[in-house]
């Protein structure tokens, strides 16, 4: 093992944290604004009004079948024609990912709700509650129970690909760990580090919706 | 104080509801019954604006269901349910079931609402269960909390849809009591049931359905001993042999 020099993780430390607080900050956008975006579009999935049922599902349709790279590449060359400037890659990249995991989001908000008995929602409504409350009071509690763990799911896919804003320049914590693998001829290294990262992360937020799953009264 | 008129339903080409037309006084204790898949469900559920109708009208206390005016949420506060699969919320326990509907329809602050569904949940015999979760809860004693919540709003009028026939026989007549009471202190109420025997010791009138109509609207005694239609005569003897 004398071969190996563990000291780079080390020195490089300060470059791959920048790295980690970039993909940190795509996950995070991405899982708080695909959720809301998510959340509206499954509410009009849900509509019995084809005026909104239908561009919500062609929507996630399309979404669905685009690779992310397409998605982020899109935004990177589109949004600066739409609005007439350079916009940066950060922006466009945290766009892109939120307007794609929306898709995902909504798929996934839209099966928790269909989830809840018909009946449950009856018994809201006779006894006077309005659509919004019996929605907000009743539905959604128990539909987010159901969600959860395929929210956090969604949450170890899409921190695994945040490697994808390599493509728009962008240094997430793998583009990170490679840049100094090659640059310092560490890769053994550096790769190993990643490698044991994505397990410890992927792993605890797996076990984490296990756990969840288990606590949940039946 | 319920007056159905002519109402019709059908999904599809199939017609669920035909003609149906029928009245319940106030403290009158109406039950409806029939072979399954007669519409009795779906005439219930029309009274307070469950199932939308066709054709007809619905009013309640002089309040038209199907108008496009009418606040049906205001309207459905004043008519208690009672589903054959309970439906309380699995996510509350068996006070916060009762008290829901009091907190954000009528505007009651927690603590009025919760002292009231106590004193309810007391009166259906479960006062001891006020922290249990549903899924803690014998059917029986789901379906008297699920009894619990539409009194806690103080209706005018409780509509009971198979109330027991999602029952262990023996949770029968726990959930068949409660309802009797209420019956003896004069709530208005209809009644979607099998149970022929509530209906004989409680039941003003009965009303018969068959394929989507009403085809027997008659006294209690007179039901259970001269039947007008051939159809129900064959029911009552079906029901009442076993």
């Amino acid at each position: 093992m004398s071969d190996f020099d563990w000291g780079i993780i080390a020195r490089s430390s300060a470059f791959l944290a920048e790295g980690m607080a970039l993909s940190a900050l795509l996950v995070l956008v991405a899982t708080v604004g695909g959720l809301i975006l998510g959340f509206g579009l499954a509410l009009m999935r849900l509509s019995s009004h084809w005026l909104l049922s239908v561009p919500a599902s062609t929507y996630v349709t399309v979404m669905r079948t685009l690779p992310l790279v397409l998605v982020l590449f899109w935004f990177y060359f589109l949004v600066p024609l739409v609005i007439g400037r350079p916009v940066g890659s950060l922006a466009s990249a945290l766009l892109a990912f939120v307007l794609f995991e929306a898709a995902f989001y909504c798929e996934i908000v839209r099966a928790g709700i269909s989830n809840v008995r018909n009946g449950q929602s009856d018994a809201g409504l006779a006894t006077g509650l309005r659509r919004a409350q019996v929605l907000r009071l009743i539905i959604l509690p128990q539909a987010l129970r159901a969600m959860m763990p395929l929210i956090l799911n969604q949450i170890v896919i899409v921190f695994q690909d945040t490697s994808l804003v390599y493509v728009v320049s962008l240094h997430d914590f793998l583009t990170a760990a490679s840049v100094v693998a090659s640059r310092d001829g560490r890769a053994t290294e550096m790769y190993a580090l990643v490698a044991l990262v994505y397990l410890a992360i992927c792993l605890g937020t797996t076990k984490a919706a296990e756990f969840y799953r288990k606590g949940l009264p039946t | 104080m319920i007056v159905i008129e002519d109402v019709h339903k059908s999904y599809g080409n199939q017609h669920i509801l035909r003609a149906c037309s029928a009245t319940v006084s106030l403290g009158e204790v109406v039950v409806v019954c029939g072979p399954s898949g007669s519409g009795k469900s779906t005439l219930i559920k029309c009274i307070n604006g469950l199932v939308p109708f066709e054709r007809g009208t619905i009013t309640v206390d002089g309040v038209s269901v199907s108008s496009p005016k009418t606040d049906l949420p205001a309207l459905r506060s004043r008519i208690g349910m009672v589903f054959q699969s309970f439906e309380l919320y699995p996510h509350m326990t068996a006070l916060q079931n009762v008290s829901l509907a009091q907190i954000h329809v009528l505007k009651r602050s927690r603590a009025e609402a919760d002292a009231r569904s106590e004193k309810i949940l007391a009166r259906v015999g479960l006062g001891d269960k006020r922290d249990s979760r549903p899924s803690q809860l014998s059917g029986g004693q789901q379906q008297r909390v699920s009894i619990a919540r539409a009194l806690a709003m103080d209706p005018q009028a409780m509509l009971f849809d198979e109330p027991t026939s999602a029952l262990d026989p023996e949770m029968i007549n726990e959930v068949l009591e409660v309802m009797q009471e209420l019956a003896l202190e004069g709530m208005t109420m209809m009644v979607v049931t099998h149970e022929m025997g509530f209906a004989q010791r409680v039941a003003d009138r009965v009303l018969f359905m068959d394929r989507g109509q009403i085809v027997e609207d008659t006294p209690k005694a007179q039901f259970f001993t001269a039947p007008v239609s051939e159809r129900a005569r064959q029911f009552l003897t079906n029901v009442l042999t076993h």
